[in-house]
């Protein structure tokens, strides 16, 4: 076993044992730090996808988090006050139903990222970076004014969504829920890296002209990672907006698509488990330095500036060595 | 009709033109030499035909104006290209180099380890750290595996050591024995060009001066031509 695969089996028994633990000490706020970290992780972990295989470093990631968020928000917010989203053409009402709820976000947020891309992916390098920033604006004032659904308060849903067979109101079934879809992210991330559409997409990074001269379309290639990228964003938006029970604008932020994308780099671009490591330090960082300063942001900076300038691997990469990912 | 058809393709990069009507054309199954000096445009004019700059003038492949298409869909038609320079994709291994351009045709992994059992042997291998001539011969595998009608090889044996050119030639002799492929190369070894062309088109300065089959390439034309 290589040092990156014990340190990932490590990282991944300790996400099963750490909530087991709180459970049985009766600690449930540590089951939603936890549930937190796996949230963000997955988010990044779609960031990965587009940052880590396709060299796309999208600022805009917090729009698809944004869109996911909302996808869980206005349908349960329907649901909660029983008045349909449309009756015309067809009578689409609100739902409560997790699976569904799922569906809608990865559908909501592919599909942006469908259109986004196909726009953004015109340009490269920093017009890329500006251009899915802009988009995420867009996004992100557009929903501080959609009075309907609350504008700049955000909306707040009173009772959590359901899972069939699950308890999804106590802490550890929906931490349960969400580490599954983390793990089934994390699969398809691995299956994808290594698949011929993978490999093309790393070679579309290098030379994307020699990509092109055997027959693959670099800029086709980065639009289904961008989509798929995105859809699993927004999956991510989704739980995040059912954990708080709360959405708002504040998820669409280009703030918080820095946060995703500081996710990955501290724990490692293209690296498998880089996001959930990234994600595992941030969340214990933001707890433990949280309670002593709100200022901890300045600590976050430190530890993110010593990563970039000797760690370029990212955490994984420092505790596994250089190799598998790319700086 | 020939399968590659060139007429009076004109090609610039910014303001300087390089290519000033360049004519050429290739069969189904032939061999081709596209010789010159150094600058006379025979990267510029294989860079026209894959598409990868803008070009003046008509080609054709298979009757099809290229014209219009992106330089993806021109190896879609069946252009393969070995690039001058290899260009292998370096973080990627042996295998995945060859598994990442793949298209459905006879030329699979099996075929091209056949061809070049070093690639068998380093298929692990990252490419970045493989020799200068295993590259090469990755390059020529990578452009296989998208199983071309016609292989291009841009200076496929440049900076190579000899043994290894000879590795390379042997290759390409094969190819046009047991293979239907057409194949334009672009070298200045007269001698291995004339072993395994049919044909040989000369530039100078942007244009074709000379076209014939290699039994009427005369030293003297080689000499004013190429310099060799």
């Amino acid at each position: 076993m290589t040092r990156e695969r014990l340190f990932n089996a490590l990282l991944l028994a300790g996400l099963v044992l750490v909530p087991l633990a709180a459970q049985a000490a009766d600690e449930p706020f540590t089951i939603t730090l936890a549930t937190r970290a796996v949230i963000l992780a997955l988010a990044a972990v779609g960031l990965n996808i587009a940052l880590g295989l396709g060299g796309l470093v999208s600022l805009g990631h917090a729009a698809f988090f944004g869109i996911g968020g909302y996808a869980m928000g206005i349908l349960a917010s329907h649901a909660q006050s029983y008045a349909p989203l449309a009756e015309w053409p067809i009578l689409i009402e609100g739902t409560k139903s997790m699976p569904v709820i799922w569906l809608v976000a990865i559908l909501a947020s592919g599909l942006a990222a469908l259109v986004i891309g196909a726009l953004s992916l015109r340009t490269s390098g920093v017009y890329f970076i500006m251009i899915t920033l802009a988009f995420g604006q867009m996004f992100f004032f557009f929903t501080i004014s959609w009075a309907a659904y609350g504008g700049e308060d955000g909306l707040s849903i009173y009772v959590r969504n359901g899972f069939p067979g699950l308890n999804t109101l106590a802490p550890l079934p929906f931490y349960g829920l969400c580490l599954v879809l983390l793990c089934a992210a994390l699969w398809l991330f691995d299956r994808l890296a290594k698949s011929p559409f993978g490999l093309a997409l790393g070679a579309a990074r290098q030379v994307p002209a020699r990509v092109a001269a055997v027959g693959l379309d670099p800029t086709r290639l980065r639009l289904v990672a961008f989509v798929i990228s995105g859809a699993i964003t927004g999956l991510a938006g989704a739980l995040f907006a059912d954990l708080n029970r709360f959405v708002s604008p504040a998820m669409l932020s280009w703030q918080m698509s820095g946060e995703i994308m500081v996710l990955v780099i501290l724990g490692g671009v293209g690296r498998l488990f880089g996001p959930v490591a990234g994600a595992v330090v941030y969340v214990t960082l933001e707890h433990l330095l949280g309670g002593i300063t709100e200022f901890w942001h300045i600590f976050l900076g430190l530890i993110l500036l010593g990563i970039v300038l000797f760690a370029r691997g990212g955490i994984v990469g420092l505790v596994a060595g250089r190799g598998g990912g790319h700086d | 009709m020939s399968l590659l058809e060139l007429h009076d393709v004109t090609a610039r990069y910014g303001a300087s033109q390089a290519l000033f009507g360049v004519d050429l054309a290739l069969a189904e199954s032939e061999v081709l030499a596209l010789m010159g000096r150094n600058g006379m445009g025979k990267s510029t004019t294989v860079k026209a035909i894959c598409r990868m700059i803008p070009a003046g003038g008509t080609i054709r492949f298979d009757g099809r104006d290229l014209a219009r298409l992106p330089s993806h869909r021109v190896a879609r038609l069946g252009v393969g290209l070995v690039p001058e320079g290899r260009r292998c994709f370096r973080d990627l291994t042996v295998r995945e180099n060859l598994v990442a351009a793949a298209r459905p045709g006879p030329w699979d992994m099996a075929r091209v380890t056949a061809l070049f059992p070093r690639l068998g042997e380093r298929e692990g291998q990252v490419a970045a750290s493989l020799s200068g001539g295993e590259q090469q011969m990755l390059a020529i595998g990578r452009a296989l595996m998208t199983n071309p009608r016609l292989l291009i090889l841009d200076e496929a044996t440049e900076g190579l050591a000899p043994i290894v050119r000879q590795e390379i030639w042997a290759a390409i002799a094969r190819l046009r024995t047991e293979t239907a492929m057409a194949i334009l190369v672009i070298d200045k070894s007269l001698s291995e060009l004339r072993a395994v062309c049919d044909r040989a088109v000369m530039l100078e300065r942007g244009r074709s001066v000379w076209t014939g089959d290699m039994a009427s390439l005369t030293p003297e034309i080689a000499e004013r031509y190429v310099g060799v």
